[in-house]
């Protein structure tokens, strides 16, 4: 097993301490605008918590039926910590051993965690947009309310947008940073040997 | 034949002669119809109607603060456009808000006199620092039953009042100091004051004085206190304006009927040459004070404030009043001989000139401040009036403005060393130098200007641009409405060498003073919601939770939540006849402009209206048994129509249980009142 350059072991330990950074900022941002609201309404993400205009997007929810969003509807949030902290940890073990397979494990995780997330979140929305209150003031047949995964979408009066805040920015960074990596070991650094 | 024929020909001559005359006649009568003069309806021209424009969703450069007049209020526009935003009520009820009918602003209107619902605002005037605009309040004067009220400019609501003792007609009000040190409040009637007040109306000379109030203002809270009263002569007071930049520490204050008449003041008061103009020097004031020389006085007079946590005003009776005397406390007060009437009584940016605007006069002297300094220390005296000394006129006279205009009446300025003064008589606005004194140009008003008002007109730093006039008659100007007609406004472009028209908007009540404030200074600062941790009524709801029916003897109080849409509780039972009913009502709401309004049929005050984070009281006493409706009034979303609830009114003697829910059906019981 080949062991990766200095300049590699430093941008991994950067690649890992970078998902600190989201301990600050949050992760995800989902944004909506309707004619009442042209200064928009905006719910933020974090490893652990929601934060932003939720109170009011549940209450104009509720007359939909969707459910009040509160922070114990997020069992994940018991969680996503430890699972930050455990790739903060991989990284640097990373670093230090230095060897090459680790690095790619690195990547995986990073990867595996990511797409993962993207499946929750899409689950979440799924069941927060489709499992309505029967009793609701406004139904509208056939109408669900799934909010977008990444992207904008029109529901009734609401464009809603939904992507990565700064948080989900360095996640990104964190990510191609290793993927750096791998390019330069396997294309640069190691080239004479191999 | 030949006869005929004459006779023929006379007949002609007659119907020729006759349709020659008639033609003279009536090219006459045409001519005449030309030459006749042309009204005064002057169309604004150019590009006028762009200047005034606003596009939708576009916000004006400035607010104009508006007097209402008796219509007691503050009213909120917007320049250039004109368009009304929004009436502050401070001095009379407001049944649409809910002021002076709920419970927590009831106190606001109380004085000594108890509980007075209406009165006559006419000056606001708005916070300054180092002589320029702040942005944090602005005063108004009652007029009738005498007060200051400051309105805090976060919230755009009245956050205190003041009364003021031995005062009549609180006209003189409510100017302020450069770093709003004071609010000042003079009296326009003298009155008899102190322990003889049972006297002839014909001892005025005699028994009757005027009072000087300087309020102080808390420099963080705007608290308003009366720090002390000047008693003077029996005079009625009329404007005033505070020293700036080298004039600072000093207030001036026009007066007139210096005859001291009481009786047909329009005779008896303006038979004299000249009047005052009241030159005090407050700082020396503030010495006599801290050296113990002032007088405390019984007076009873109350203070309200509304406390913004609680969401409630308390009003509290005060019982003496700090007084200095000028006849006997020398240097403090000095009178400077006005020509005829004086109103308006302005100081430039420059603080330097001070221009009295005599409203019976030709002309408009202007005082210089150093000249009225010299005067002071070479003892230019031409004698005194009520002890106080009175300075030679040209003594301090910087010069007159000749032939301006008939009935000047107030001045403001603009940042070129120009000033503005308003002709009510003759229906116009004059612009000159206040330097050379020169008249340079003079614009028609439609009709009889009162004040006028340029943005920053009366601090150190005028923000120029318009001049508006505020004007008494509008006759023809607008769509008809019956006999009561419409006050307007008139918006004046100053930005070149000639005024020019260009925009005419109705107002509401009637216009006095105004102040404008580039909206810069004040939009930033604006509340949106009250934050509902921080509410501290006693009777707070925060949280459906936490809604309750509570009796207490014959009253019930009721903690009620409104939120998008339905109030909690909805169904109350338990009430008796007899009961007043207290709705404690919460709006929830923690979302820009959601406000709930609450109302119940058969009150006999008002409708709540709520804003977010807000907790406010409709008291409700029955006349009647039976189930009565209340509902919300304020359009709040898609389901406010089905925002309502019932609250039953059982007989005195009934054992109804107190009982409420929202959202809880139940089987019909079996009869009335089981459970």
């Amino acid at each position: 097993m080949t062991s990766i350059k200095p300049t590699s072991r430093l941008i991994i330990v950067v690649a890992s301490l970078i998902l600190i950074a989201g301990f600050f900022v949050p992760l995800w941002q989902i944004l909506m605008w309707a004619p009442q609201y042209p200064e928009g309404l905006e719910m933020d993400i974090w490893y652990n918590n929601i934060t932003g205009d939720v109170k009011i997007i549940s209450a104009l929810n509720h007359y939909i039926g969707m459910k009040h969003i509160e922070v114990g509807m997020f069992p994940e949030f018991q969680y996503i910590v430890y699972i930050i902290w455990f790739l903060i940890g991989f990284g640097l073990l990373a670093a230090i051993t230095g060897k090459r397979f680790m690095v790619w494990l690195n990547a995986g995780v990073l990867l595996i965690t990511g797409v993962a997330a993207l499946i929750d979140f899409y689950l979440w929305g799924y069941e927060y947009g489709h499992n309505l209150d029967p009793t609701a003031a406004i139904i509208v047949p056939g109408m669900s309310y799934q909010p977008p995964l990444i992207g904008t979408k029109v529901l009734l009066n609401f464009t809603a947008f939904s992507g990565p805040d700064l948080g989900g920015w360095f996640f990104v960074i964190s990510f191609c940073l290793v993927i750096l990596v791998i390019i330069l070991e396997k294309f640069f650094f190691n080239r004479k040997k191999a | 034949m030949d006869l005929t024929s004459k006779h023929y020909d006379m007949k002609h001559k007659t119907i020729y002669r006759s349709l020659f005359l008639f033609g003279i006649l009536a090219s006459a009568s045409i001519l005449f119809q030309f030459c006749k003069p042309k009204g005064p309806a002057e169309v604004a021209t150019g590009n006028a109607a762009s200047q005034a424009y606003v596009a939708p969703g576009k916000y004006d450069e400035f607010y104009n603060f508006v007097s209402g007049g008796f219509n007691g209020q503050m009213n909120v526009y917007g320049l250039p456009s004109g368009r009304l935003f929004r009436i502050i009520p401070v001095f009379s009820e407001d049944p649409t808000s809910g002021y002076g009918f709920s419970e927590e602003t009831k106190p606001m209107l109380n004085t000594s006199h108890g509980y007075v619902p209406w009165d006559d605002l006419h000056h606001p005037a708005l916070s300054t620092t180092n002589g320029e605009h702040d942005g944090r309040w602005v005063f108004g004067n009652a007029n009738n039953t005498p007060r200051v009220a400051r309105i805090d400019l976060k919230t755009f609501r009245t956050a205190e009042i003041i009364e003021l003792p031995n005062s009549g007609g609180n006209h003189s009000s409510p100017f302020i100091t450069e770093n709003t040190e004071y609010v000042v409040a003079g009296t326009r009637f003298s009155v008899p004051m102190g322990d003889k007040t049972d006297v002839p109306i014909s001892t005025y000379k005699e028994n009757f004085k005027g009072t000087i109030s300087f309020i102080s203002v808390g420099k963080e809270d705007g608290k308003m206190k009366i720090a002390f009263q000047i008693k003077t002569p029996g005079v009625n007071f009329d404007l005033a304006r505070a020293g700036k930049g080298p004039s600072h520490g000093w207030f001036f204050f026009s007066c007139y009927n210096t005859e001291q008449a009481y009786t047909l003041l329009e005779v008896n008061s303006t038979q004299k040459d000249k009047d005052f103009i009241m030159a005090v020097n407050w700082k020396k004031a503030e010495e006599y004070l801290a050296a113990g020389k002032g007088e405390k006085a019984k007076a009873k007079y109350v203070h309200n404030w509304y406390d913004e946590k609680t969401h409630t005003a308390t009003s509290e009776m005060l019982n003496e009043v700090m007084q200095l005397d000028p006849a006997v406390l020398k240097d403090m007060v000095y009178f400077i001989p006005c020509p005829k009437s004086p109103h308006g009584c302005d100081t430039d940016p420059t603080g330097e000139y001070i221009v009295g605007s005599g409203k019976l006069a030709a002309l408009i002297p202007v005082f210089s401040f150093t000249k009225i300094q010299q005067a002071i220390a070479n003892k230019e005296f031409e004698g005194d009036f009520g002890g106080i000394p009175v300075i030679k006129y040209e003594a301090a006279l910087h010069g007159e403005v000749k032939k301006p205009g008939l009935g000047p009446l107030h001045t403001e300025f603009d940042a070129n060393g120009n000033a503005y003064t308003s002709f009510f008589v003759s229906s116009e606005i004059v612009k000159w130098n206040v330097k050379s004194l020169e008249v340079l140009d003079r614009v028609p008003t439609y009709y009889s200007i009162g004040h006028l008002c340029v943005p920053g007109g009366p601090t150190r730093k005028p923000h120029g641009k318009y001049v508006i006039a505020y004007n008494k008659i509008t006759k023809d100007r607008y769509l008809s409405t019956g006999p009561e007609l419409t006050q307007s406004a008139q918006l004046y472009d100053i930005s070149g060498d000639k005024m020019k028209l260009i925009l005419d908007f109705p107002t509401t009540g009637e216009p006095h003073y105004a102040e404008a404030i580039p909206a810069s200074l004040v939009m930033p600062n604006s509340v949106k919601i009250f934050r509902i941790e921080d509410n501290n009524h006693p009777y707070v709801a925060k949280g459906e939770s936490k809604t309750n029916v509570v009796r207490k003897g014959n009253q019930v109080h009721i903690s009620m939540t409104a939120i998008r849409s339905h109030l909690t509780p909805d169904n109350i039972e338990g009430v008796k006849l007899g009961d007043e009913v207290y709705f404690h009502v919460t709006n929830l709401e923690q979302d820009w402009d959601v406000p709930h309004g609450f109302a119940i049929k058969g009150a006999n005050n008002a409708e709540l209206l709520i804003m977010p984070g807000e907790t406010q009281t409709l008291k409700w006493k029955p006349l009647t048994t039976g189930v009565f409706p209340f509902y919300c009034t304020d359009f709040c979303s898609a389901l406010h129509q089905e925002m309502q609830g019932y609250i039953r009114v059982s007989p005195a003697n009934s054992n109804v249980p107190i009982k409420f829910s929202t959202g809880k059906t139940e089987a019909p019981a079996g009869a009335a009142g089981s459970k």
